[in-house]
Protein backbone atom coordinates (compact mmCIF):
# COMPACT_ATOMS: atom_id res chain seq x y z
CA UNK A 1 0.00 0.00 0.00
CA UNK A 2 1.04 3.57 -0.53
CA UNK A 3 1.40 5.94 2.39
CA UNK A 4 1.66 9.69 2.39
CA UNK A 5 4.12 11.28 4.79
CA UNK A 6 2.83 14.83 5.22
CA UNK A 7 5.24 17.28 6.80
CA UNK A 8 3.77 20.18 8.76
CA UNK A 9 5.45 23.16 10.36
CA UNK A 10 5.68 26.92 10.40
CA UNK A 11 6.78 28.74 7.27
CA UNK A 12 10.35 29.94 7.29
CA UNK A 13 11.53 28.21 10.46
CA UNK A 14 13.85 25.89 8.55
CA UNK A 15 15.52 28.88 6.86
CA UNK A 16 16.11 30.44 10.28
CA UNK A 17 18.05 27.45 11.59
CA UNK A 18 21.85 27.60 11.72
CA UNK A 19 23.44 26.19 8.57
CA UNK A 20 24.86 23.20 10.46
CA UNK A 21 21.38 22.17 11.57
CA UNK A 22 20.03 22.69 8.05
CA UNK A 23 22.75 20.45 6.65
CA UNK A 24 22.04 17.75 9.24
CA UNK A 25 18.33 17.83 8.45
CA UNK A 26 18.88 17.76 4.68
CA UNK A 27 21.20 14.77 5.15
CA UNK A 28 18.41 12.97 7.04
CA UNK A 29 16.14 13.54 4.04
CA UNK A 30 18.79 12.22 1.67
CA UNK A 31 19.41 9.15 3.84
CA UNK A 32 15.70 8.36 3.84
CA UNK A 33 15.50 8.88 0.08
CA UNK A 34 18.45 6.55 -0.45
CA UNK A 35 17.07 3.83 1.79
CA UNK A 36 13.60 3.89 0.23
CA UNK A 37 14.77 4.73 -3.28
CA UNK A 38 12.83 1.91 -5.00
CA UNK A 39 9.64 2.55 -3.05
CA UNK A 40 9.27 6.32 -3.25
CA UNK A 41 6.58 8.00 -5.31
CA UNK A 42 6.14 11.74 -5.43
CA UNK A 43 8.41 13.90 -3.28
CA UNK A 44 7.60 17.58 -2.95
CA UNK A 45 8.98 20.46 -0.95
CA UNK A 46 6.40 23.23 -1.12
CA UNK A 47 7.09 26.94 -1.45
CA UNK A 48 6.09 29.09 1.55
CA UNK A 49 2.33 29.31 2.03
CA UNK A 50 2.40 32.98 0.98
CA UNK A 51 2.73 31.63 -2.58
CA UNK A 52 -0.50 29.64 -2.28
CA UNK A 53 -3.92 30.37 -3.75
CA UNK A 54 -7.16 28.90 -2.51
CA UNK A 55 -10.01 27.72 -4.69
CA UNK A 56 -13.38 27.40 -2.96
CA UNK A 57 -16.99 28.02 -3.85
CA UNK A 58 -19.61 30.33 -2.52
CA UNK A 59 -23.24 30.44 -3.56
CA UNK A 60 -22.52 28.07 -6.38
CA UNK A 61 -19.67 29.99 -7.97
CA UNK A 62 -15.98 29.24 -7.76
CA UNK A 63 -13.92 31.72 -5.81
CA UNK A 64 -10.16 32.07 -6.04
CA UNK A 65 -8.44 33.86 -3.17
CA UNK A 66 -4.85 34.59 -2.19
CA UNK A 67 -3.15 32.71 0.59
CA UNK A 68 -3.28 29.18 1.97
CA UNK A 69 -6.56 27.40 2.64
CA UNK A 70 -6.10 27.17 6.39
CA UNK A 71 -4.93 30.18 8.32
CA UNK A 72 -3.42 27.78 10.76
CA UNK A 73 -0.19 28.07 12.67
CA UNK A 74 1.15 24.99 10.96
CA UNK A 75 1.36 24.72 7.19
CA UNK A 76 1.89 21.77 4.90
CA UNK A 77 5.59 22.12 4.04
CA UNK A 78 6.08 19.04 1.90
CA UNK A 79 5.23 15.43 1.35
CA UNK A 80 6.49 12.00 0.39
CA UNK A 81 4.58 9.11 -1.08
CA UNK A 82 6.14 5.81 -0.05
CA UNK A 83 5.22 2.22 -0.82
CA UNK A 84 5.24 0.22 2.42
CA UNK A 85 4.01 -3.17 3.59
CA UNK A 86 2.44 -1.77 6.73
CA UNK A 87 1.71 1.41 8.62
CA UNK A 88 4.55 0.40 10.90
CA UNK A 89 6.99 0.39 8.00
CA UNK A 90 5.73 3.77 6.76
CA UNK A 91 6.24 5.17 10.25
CA UNK A 92 9.79 3.80 10.24
CA UNK A 93 10.42 5.73 7.03
CA UNK A 94 8.97 8.91 8.55
CA UNK A 95 11.14 8.49 11.63
CA UNK A 96 14.22 8.86 9.48
CA UNK A 97 13.15 12.42 8.64
CA UNK A 98 13.92 15.36 10.92
CA UNK A 99 11.40 16.18 13.63
CA UNK A 100 13.24 18.97 15.39
CA UNK A 101 11.24 21.78 13.87
CA UNK A 102 8.20 20.13 12.34
CA UNK A 103 5.71 17.31 12.71
CA UNK A 104 4.56 14.59 10.38
CA UNK A 105 1.35 12.84 9.59
CA UNK A 106 1.51 9.36 8.08
CA UNK A 107 -1.65 8.54 6.19
CA UNK A 108 -2.50 5.64 3.87
CA UNK A 109 -3.33 6.56 0.29
CA UNK A 110 -6.78 5.37 -0.78
CA UNK A 111 -6.94 3.81 -4.18
CA UNK A 112 -9.12 5.89 -6.47
CA UNK A 113 -12.23 4.02 -7.72
CA UNK A 114 -11.19 4.74 -11.32
CA UNK A 115 -7.83 3.10 -10.76
CA UNK A 116 -9.57 0.06 -9.31
CA UNK A 117 -11.81 -0.32 -12.36
CA UNK A 118 -8.86 0.01 -14.67
CA UNK A 119 -7.02 -2.63 -12.67
CA UNK A 120 -9.84 -5.16 -12.92
CA UNK A 121 -10.57 -4.50 -16.58
CA UNK B 1 4.66 18.00 20.24
CA UNK B 2 8.06 17.69 18.78
CA UNK B 3 11.39 17.68 20.46
CA UNK B 4 13.28 20.66 19.23
CA UNK B 5 16.85 21.61 19.79
CA UNK B 6 17.50 25.11 21.07
CA UNK B 7 18.09 26.38 17.51
CA UNK B 8 14.67 25.12 16.46
CA UNK B 9 13.11 26.74 19.52
CA UNK B 10 14.84 30.04 18.81
CA UNK B 11 13.67 29.93 15.19
CA UNK B 12 10.12 29.18 16.27
CA UNK B 13 10.17 32.01 18.82
CA UNK B 14 11.43 34.36 16.16
CA UNK B 15 8.55 33.36 13.89
CA UNK B 16 5.90 34.09 16.54
CA UNK B 17 7.49 37.32 17.78
CA UNK B 18 5.69 39.93 15.61
CA UNK B 19 2.22 38.55 16.28
CA UNK B 20 2.94 37.95 19.96
CA UNK B 21 4.41 41.39 20.58
CA UNK B 22 1.65 43.12 18.63
CA UNK B 23 -1.10 41.34 20.54
CA UNK B 24 0.63 41.98 23.89
CA UNK B 25 1.06 45.65 23.09
CA UNK B 26 -2.65 45.86 22.39
CA UNK B 27 -3.55 44.05 25.60
CA UNK B 28 -1.12 45.97 27.80
CA UNK B 29 -1.27 49.29 25.92
CA UNK B 30 2.43 49.68 26.57
CA UNK B 31 5.19 48.65 24.19
CA UNK B 32 7.98 48.45 26.79
CA UNK B 33 5.89 46.35 29.14
CA UNK B 34 4.94 44.10 26.22
CA UNK B 35 8.58 43.68 25.19
CA UNK B 36 9.62 42.79 28.74
CA UNK B 37 6.78 40.30 29.08
CA UNK B 38 7.65 38.69 25.75
CA UNK B 39 11.29 38.48 26.78
CA UNK B 40 10.31 36.70 30.01
CA UNK B 41 8.02 34.34 28.13
CA UNK B 42 10.74 33.57 25.56
CA UNK B 43 13.18 32.61 28.30
CA UNK B 44 10.51 30.41 29.87
CA UNK B 45 9.88 28.84 26.46
CA UNK B 46 13.55 28.01 25.93
CA UNK B 47 13.56 26.23 29.25
CA UNK B 48 10.19 24.47 29.07
CA UNK B 49 10.18 23.59 25.37
CA UNK B 50 13.63 22.03 25.49
CA UNK B 51 12.30 19.66 28.14
CA UNK B 52 8.72 19.09 26.96
CA UNK B 53 8.96 19.81 23.25
CA UNK B 54 7.57 22.69 21.21
CA UNK B 55 3.82 23.01 21.84
CA UNK B 56 1.33 22.64 19.01
CA UNK B 57 0.45 26.32 19.21
CA UNK B 58 3.62 28.17 20.23
CA UNK B 59 1.98 31.57 19.83
CA UNK B 60 -0.81 30.79 22.29
CA UNK B 61 1.73 29.40 24.75
CA UNK B 62 3.91 32.50 24.55
CA UNK B 63 0.94 34.84 24.85
CA UNK B 64 -0.42 33.10 27.94
CA UNK B 65 2.90 33.11 29.75
CA UNK B 66 3.68 36.67 28.73
CA UNK B 67 0.30 37.94 29.95
CA UNK B 68 0.81 36.27 33.29
CA UNK B 69 4.29 37.70 33.64
CA UNK B 70 2.95 41.15 32.72
CA UNK B 71 0.20 40.86 35.29
CA UNK B 72 2.74 39.97 37.95
CA UNK B 73 4.93 42.88 36.90
CA UNK B 74 1.97 45.24 37.07
CA UNK B 75 1.04 43.98 40.52
CA UNK B 76 4.57 44.72 41.69
CA UNK B 77 4.35 48.14 40.11
CA UNK B 78 0.99 48.70 41.77
CA UNK B 79 2.56 48.12 45.17
CA UNK B 80 5.09 50.80 44.32
CA UNK B 81 2.98 53.50 42.71
CA UNK B 82 -0.59 52.50 43.57
CA UNK B 83 -1.78 52.22 39.96
CA UNK B 84 -4.58 49.64 39.91
CA UNK B 85 -3.19 46.82 37.79
CA UNK B 86 -6.57 45.54 36.77
CA UNK B 87 -7.42 48.83 35.16
CA UNK B 88 -4.38 48.58 32.96
CA UNK B 89 -5.24 45.13 31.76
CA UNK B 90 -8.08 43.80 29.74
CA UNK B 91 -10.22 41.13 31.27
CA UNK B 92 -9.30 37.49 30.92
CA UNK B 93 -5.79 37.33 32.31
CA UNK B 94 -6.66 34.45 34.55
CA UNK B 95 -4.39 31.46 34.35
CA UNK B 96 -1.14 30.78 36.09
CA UNK B 97 1.85 29.30 34.30
CA UNK B 98 0.98 25.89 35.68
CA UNK B 99 -2.24 25.48 33.69
CA UNK B 100 -0.90 26.59 30.35
CA UNK B 101 -1.27 23.33 28.54
CA UNK B 102 -4.87 23.03 29.67
CA UNK B 103 -5.91 26.63 29.38
CA UNK B 104 -8.03 27.70 26.51
CA UNK B 105 -6.40 30.78 25.19
CA UNK B 106 -8.68 33.31 23.66
CA UNK B 107 -8.86 32.39 20.02
CA UNK B 108 -6.99 35.10 18.23
CA UNK B 109 -7.26 34.46 14.56
CA UNK B 110 -5.31 36.12 11.81
CA UNK B 111 -8.00 38.79 11.41
CA UNK B 112 -7.24 40.13 14.88
CA UNK B 113 -3.49 39.94 14.55
CA UNK B 114 -3.20 41.63 11.24
CA UNK B 115 -4.15 45.12 12.36
CA UNK B 116 -2.10 44.70 15.55
CA UNK B 117 1.04 43.80 13.63
CA UNK B 118 0.37 46.46 11.03
CA UNK B 119 -0.01 49.06 13.81
CA UNK B 120 3.33 48.00 15.28
CA UNK B 121 5.01 48.19 11.87
CA UNK B 122 3.36 51.50 11.14
CA UNK B 123 4.77 52.87 14.40
CA UNK B 124 8.23 52.30 12.91
CA UNK B 125 7.31 54.52 9.93
CA UNK B 126 6.56 57.52 12.16
CA UNK B 127 7.14 60.68 10.13
CA UNK B 128 9.27 62.27 12.87
CA UNK B 129 11.80 59.44 12.63
CA UNK B 130 14.75 59.58 10.24
CA UNK B 131 14.97 56.70 7.75
CA UNK B 132 17.74 55.06 9.78
CA UNK B 133 15.73 55.39 12.99
CA UNK B 134 12.76 53.78 11.27
CA UNK B 135 14.82 50.79 10.17
CA UNK B 136 16.57 50.46 13.55
CA UNK B 137 13.24 50.49 15.35
CA UNK B 138 11.75 47.91 13.00
CA UNK B 139 14.78 45.64 13.38
CA UNK B 140 14.57 45.90 17.16
CA UNK B 141 10.84 45.75 17.71
CA UNK B 142 9.47 43.64 14.85
CA UNK B 143 12.44 41.48 13.90
CA UNK B 144 13.67 41.20 17.49
CA UNK B 145 17.36 41.68 16.67
CA UNK B 146 19.75 42.54 19.48
CA UNK B 147 20.95 46.14 19.76
CA UNK B 148 24.55 45.01 19.07
CA UNK B 149 23.46 43.39 15.80
CA UNK B 150 21.60 46.50 14.69
CA UNK B 151 24.53 48.70 15.68
CA UNK B 152 26.77 46.57 13.46
CA UNK B 153 24.35 46.90 10.56
CA UNK B 154 24.58 50.69 10.73
CA UNK B 155 28.25 50.82 11.71
CA UNK B 156 27.68 52.67 14.99
CA UNK B 157 28.49 51.73 18.58
CA UNK B 158 25.94 49.63 20.49
CA UNK B 159 25.64 52.44 23.02
CA UNK B 160 24.77 54.99 20.34
CA UNK B 161 22.27 52.57 18.78
CA UNK B 162 20.68 51.88 22.16
CA UNK B 163 20.12 55.61 22.68
CA UNK B 164 18.81 55.99 19.19
CA UNK B 165 16.25 53.21 19.61
CA UNK B 166 15.17 54.49 23.02
CA UNK B 167 14.61 57.96 21.57
CA UNK B 168 12.72 56.57 18.58
CA UNK B 169 10.50 54.49 20.83
CA UNK B 170 9.74 57.51 22.98
CA UNK B 171 8.68 59.46 19.92
CA UNK B 172 6.69 56.76 18.18
CA UNK B 173 5.68 54.34 20.93
CA UNK B 174 2.34 56.03 21.50
CA UNK B 175 1.24 54.90 18.03
CA UNK B 176 1.69 51.26 18.99
CA UNK B 177 -0.08 51.65 22.32
CA UNK B 178 -3.07 53.47 20.89
CA UNK B 179 -5.91 51.08 20.30
CA UNK B 180 -7.74 51.72 17.08
CA UNK B 181 -9.56 49.95 14.34
CA UNK B 182 -8.26 51.52 11.15
CA UNK B 183 -10.68 52.35 8.36
CA UNK B 184 -10.03 50.84 4.94
CA UNK B 185 -8.37 54.06 3.79
CA UNK B 186 -6.20 54.26 6.91
CA UNK B 187 -5.19 50.64 6.53
CA UNK B 188 -4.23 51.23 2.91
CA UNK B 189 -2.14 54.26 3.92
CA UNK B 190 -0.44 52.21 6.65
CA UNK B 191 0.28 49.41 4.23
CA UNK B 192 1.88 51.88 1.83
CA UNK B 193 4.06 53.40 4.54
CA UNK B 194 5.12 50.01 5.87
CA UNK B 195 5.91 48.71 2.38
CA UNK B 196 8.07 51.78 1.74
CA UNK B 197 9.94 51.21 5.01
CA UNK B 198 10.55 47.55 4.16
CA UNK B 199 11.83 48.44 0.70
CA UNK B 200 14.09 51.08 2.24
CA UNK B 201 15.56 48.40 4.48
CA UNK B 202 16.05 46.11 1.51
CA UNK B 203 17.81 48.80 -0.50
CA UNK B 204 20.01 49.70 2.45
CA UNK B 205 21.20 46.10 2.45
CA UNK B 206 21.28 45.81 -1.35
CA UNK B 207 23.41 48.88 -1.87
CA UNK B 208 25.97 48.06 0.78
CA UNK B 209 26.31 44.42 -0.12
CA UNK B 210 29.45 45.08 -2.13
CA UNK B 211 31.00 47.11 0.68
CA UNK B 212 33.73 45.93 2.97
CA UNK B 213 31.89 45.53 6.28
CA UNK B 214 32.29 41.78 6.79
CA UNK B 215 29.71 40.87 9.44
CA UNK B 216 26.77 43.08 8.59
CA UNK B 217 23.37 41.88 9.58
CA UNK B 218 21.74 40.81 6.36
CA UNK B 219 19.31 43.68 5.91
CA UNK B 220 18.02 42.19 2.66
CA UNK B 221 17.08 38.97 4.42
CA UNK B 222 15.41 40.89 7.25
CA UNK B 223 13.45 42.99 4.77
CA UNK B 224 12.32 39.87 2.94
CA UNK B 225 11.23 38.39 6.26
CA UNK B 226 9.12 41.50 6.94
CA UNK B 227 7.75 41.34 3.40
CA UNK B 228 6.67 37.75 4.01
CA UNK B 229 5.02 38.79 7.25
CA UNK B 230 3.08 41.50 5.44
CA UNK B 231 1.90 39.09 2.73
CA UNK B 232 0.92 36.43 5.25
CA UNK B 233 -1.20 39.00 7.09
CA UNK B 234 -2.65 40.65 3.97
CA UNK B 235 -2.58 37.91 1.34
CA UNK B 236 -4.82 39.77 -1.10
CA UNK B 237 -2.83 43.01 -1.32
CA UNK B 238 -1.23 43.07 -4.77
CA UNK B 239 1.42 45.65 -3.87
CA UNK B 240 2.49 43.65 -0.80
CA UNK B 241 2.87 40.63 -3.09
CA UNK B 242 4.68 42.83 -5.61
CA UNK B 243 7.09 44.11 -2.98
CA UNK B 244 7.95 40.63 -1.74
CA UNK B 245 8.36 39.42 -5.33
CA UNK B 246 10.58 42.38 -6.20
CA UNK B 247 12.85 41.79 -3.21
CA UNK B 248 13.11 38.05 -3.88
CA UNK B 249 13.92 38.58 -7.54
CA UNK B 250 16.58 41.20 -6.81
CA UNK B 251 18.02 39.15 -3.95
CA UNK B 252 18.12 36.05 -6.18
CA UNK B 253 20.95 37.71 -8.14
CA UNK B 254 23.05 38.52 -5.06
CA UNK B 255 25.87 36.09 -5.93
CA UNK B 256 26.15 37.47 -9.44
CA UNK B 257 25.99 41.13 -8.52
CA UNK B 258 29.56 41.47 -7.32
CA UNK B 259 32.84 40.19 -8.68
CA UNK B 260 35.70 38.60 -6.74
CA UNK B 261 36.79 42.00 -5.49
CA UNK B 262 33.33 43.01 -4.30
CA UNK B 263 32.73 45.39 -7.22
CA UNK B 264 29.25 45.63 -8.71
CA UNK B 265 28.73 43.79 -11.99
CA UNK B 266 26.03 45.12 -14.36
CA UNK B 267 23.13 42.85 -15.20
CA UNK B 268 24.21 42.02 -18.75
CA UNK B 269 27.62 40.81 -17.58
CA UNK B 270 26.54 38.74 -14.58
CA UNK B 271 27.14 35.00 -14.45
CA UNK B 272 23.53 33.89 -14.51
CA UNK B 273 24.16 30.29 -13.47
CA UNK B 274 24.86 31.50 -9.93
CA UNK B 275 21.49 33.21 -9.59
CA UNK B 276 19.25 31.61 -6.97
CA UNK B 277 16.71 29.71 -9.10
CA UNK B 278 14.33 28.61 -6.30
CA UNK B 279 14.13 32.24 -5.19
CA UNK B 280 13.47 33.34 -8.78
CA UNK B 281 10.71 30.72 -9.04
CA UNK B 282 9.06 31.98 -5.88
CA UNK B 283 9.34 35.64 -6.94
CA UNK B 284 7.92 34.84 -10.36
CA UNK B 285 4.93 33.02 -8.86
CA UNK B 286 4.24 35.99 -6.59
CA UNK B 287 4.35 38.43 -9.54
CA UNK B 288 1.82 36.30 -11.34
CA UNK B 289 -0.39 36.17 -8.23
CA UNK B 290 -0.18 39.95 -7.80
CA UNK B 291 -0.96 40.75 -11.44
CA UNK B 292 -4.13 38.61 -11.33
CA UNK B 293 -5.66 41.44 -9.30
CA UNK B 294 -5.35 43.82 -12.26
CA UNK B 295 -4.40 46.68 -9.94
CA UNK B 296 -0.84 47.31 -11.07
CA UNK B 297 1.39 49.38 -8.81
CA UNK B 298 5.07 50.35 -8.81
CA UNK B 299 6.29 47.30 -6.84
CA UNK B 300 4.37 44.89 -9.05
CA UNK B 301 5.61 46.41 -12.29
CA UNK B 302 9.23 46.58 -11.08
CA UNK B 303 8.91 42.96 -9.93
CA UNK B 304 7.52 41.99 -13.33
CA UNK B 305 10.52 43.64 -15.01
CA UNK B 306 12.90 41.80 -12.66
CA UNK B 307 11.07 38.55 -13.44
CA UNK B 308 11.59 39.05 -17.19
CA UNK B 309 15.32 39.61 -16.64
CA UNK B 310 15.54 36.56 -14.38
CA UNK B 311 13.73 34.39 -16.93
CA UNK B 312 16.52 34.93 -19.47
CA UNK B 313 19.29 32.37 -19.01
CA UNK B 314 21.58 34.50 -21.21
CA UNK B 315 21.52 38.30 -21.45
CA UNK B 316 20.83 38.05 -25.19
CA UNK B 317 17.69 35.98 -24.51
CA UNK B 318 16.03 38.89 -22.66
CA UNK B 319 12.49 39.64 -23.79
CA UNK B 320 13.08 43.35 -24.41
CA UNK B 321 9.65 43.91 -25.95
CA UNK B 322 8.05 42.86 -22.66
CA UNK B 323 10.49 44.99 -20.67
CA UNK B 324 9.79 48.00 -22.88
CA UNK B 325 6.06 47.53 -22.36
CA UNK B 326 6.53 47.27 -18.59
CA UNK B 327 8.72 50.38 -18.38
CA UNK B 328 6.11 52.25 -20.38
CA UNK B 329 3.56 51.14 -17.77
CA UNK B 330 5.88 52.18 -14.95
CA UNK B 331 6.28 55.61 -16.56
CA UNK B 332 2.51 55.96 -16.32
CA UNK B 333 2.36 54.93 -12.65
CA UNK B 334 5.58 56.37 -11.25
CA UNK B 335 7.38 58.55 -13.77
CA UNK B 336 10.98 59.50 -13.06
CA UNK B 337 14.14 60.25 -15.01
CA UNK B 338 15.74 56.97 -13.88
CA UNK B 339 12.71 55.01 -15.10
CA UNK B 340 12.93 56.95 -18.38
CA UNK B 341 16.61 55.98 -18.68
CA UNK B 342 15.79 52.30 -18.21
CA UNK B 343 12.92 52.64 -20.66
CA UNK B 344 15.38 54.12 -23.18
CA UNK B 345 17.65 51.09 -22.76
CA UNK B 346 14.73 48.83 -23.67
CA UNK B 347 13.95 51.03 -26.68
CA UNK B 348 17.61 50.71 -27.73
CA UNK B 349 17.37 46.91 -27.78
CA UNK B 350 14.16 47.09 -29.82
CA UNK B 351 14.49 50.07 -32.13
CA UNK B 352 18.18 50.86 -32.18
CA UNK B 353 20.54 53.46 -30.79
CA UNK B 354 19.16 56.58 -32.48
CA UNK B 355 15.65 56.07 -31.11
CA UNK B 356 17.08 55.58 -27.62
CA UNK B 357 19.33 58.66 -27.91
CA UNK B 358 16.27 60.78 -28.66
CA UNK B 359 14.77 59.62 -25.38
CA UNK B 360 17.97 60.32 -23.48
CA UNK B 361 18.02 63.90 -24.75
CA UNK B 362 14.83 64.55 -22.82
CA UNK B 363 16.38 63.60 -19.47
CA UNK B 364 19.94 64.84 -20.00
CA UNK B 365 19.42 67.97 -17.89
CA UNK B 366 18.33 65.89 -14.96
CA UNK B 367 20.69 62.92 -15.22
CA UNK B 368 23.75 64.39 -16.98
CA UNK B 369 25.93 63.85 -13.90
CA UNK B 370 24.77 60.31 -13.32
CA UNK B 371 27.39 57.69 -14.18
CA UNK B 372 24.96 55.14 -15.54
CA UNK B 373 23.36 57.79 -17.78
CA UNK B 374 26.68 58.86 -19.31
CA UNK B 375 28.00 55.32 -19.79
CA UNK B 376 24.72 54.28 -21.42
CA UNK B 377 24.73 57.37 -23.64
CA UNK B 378 28.34 56.69 -24.60
CA UNK B 379 27.54 53.12 -25.60
CA UNK B 380 24.56 54.33 -27.67
CA UNK B 381 26.65 57.00 -29.42
CA UNK B 382 29.34 54.46 -30.23
CA UNK B 383 26.76 52.09 -31.70
CA UNK B 384 25.32 54.95 -33.75
CA UNK B 385 28.80 55.59 -35.14
CA UNK B 386 29.11 59.01 -33.49
CA UNK B 387 32.61 58.28 -32.17
CA UNK B 388 33.86 61.70 -31.05
CA UNK B 389 30.68 62.20 -29.01
CA UNK B 390 30.98 58.66 -27.62
CA UNK B 391 34.57 59.30 -26.52
CA UNK B 392 33.51 62.57 -24.85
CA UNK B 393 30.67 60.79 -23.02
CA UNK B 394 32.94 57.95 -21.84
CA UNK B 395 35.51 60.51 -20.60
CA UNK B 396 32.75 62.32 -18.75
CA UNK B 397 31.62 59.02 -17.22
CA UNK B 398 35.17 58.41 -15.97
CA UNK B 399 34.85 61.57 -13.91
CA UNK B 400 31.61 60.49 -12.24
CA UNK B 401 33.09 58.08 -9.71
CA UNK B 402 33.05 54.66 -11.39
CA UNK B 403 34.22 51.72 -9.28
CA UNK B 404 37.28 49.74 -10.40
CA UNK B 405 35.38 47.29 -12.58
CA UNK B 406 33.33 50.04 -14.20
CA UNK B 407 36.45 52.10 -14.82
CA UNK B 408 38.19 49.14 -16.44
CA UNK B 409 35.16 48.56 -18.65
CA UNK B 410 35.05 52.19 -19.77
CA UNK B 411 38.79 52.27 -20.49
CA UNK B 412 38.44 49.10 -22.52
CA UNK B 413 35.63 50.61 -24.58
CA UNK B 414 37.72 53.76 -25.17
CA UNK B 415 40.63 51.62 -26.33
CA UNK B 416 38.36 49.71 -28.73
CA UNK B 417 37.07 52.97 -30.21
CA UNK B 418 40.65 54.23 -30.53
CA UNK B 419 41.70 51.08 -32.42
CA UNK B 420 38.81 51.24 -34.87
CA UNK B 421 39.33 54.87 -35.74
Amino acid sequence: MQYAILIFGADGVFDDLPEDDQRTYMQQHRDMQTKYEDRLGAIARLMPSTSAMTVTSKNGSVIVTDGPYAESKEQLLGLYIVEADSMEEAIEAAKMLPTGFNSMEVRPVAQAPVQREAATA
Amino acid sequence: MNTGGSAAIAARLRAVRPRALAALTRMLRDLDLAEDALQDASLAALDTWSRNGIPRDPLAWVLTVARNRARDALRRRQRVDDTPAEELLEAGLGASDRDIEAEEVQALDEAVYKDDVLRLMFMCCHTELSPTDQLALALKVIAGLRVEEIARAFLVSPRAMEQRITRAKKRAGAVAAKLDAPSLAERAARLDAVAAMIYLMFNEGYQTRGGEAPIRVDLCAEAIRLGRLLVSLFPGQPEALGLLALMLLQHSRRSGRTDGEGQLVPLDRQVRSCWDRPMIDEGTVLVEKALRHRQPGPYQVQAAIAAVHCAAHRAEDTDWAEIERLYAALMQIQPSAVVALNHAVAVWKLEGAEAALERLAAIEDELGDYLHFQSTRAALLAEAGRMPEAVAAYRRALGLGPNKAEEAHILQRLAEIGEKN
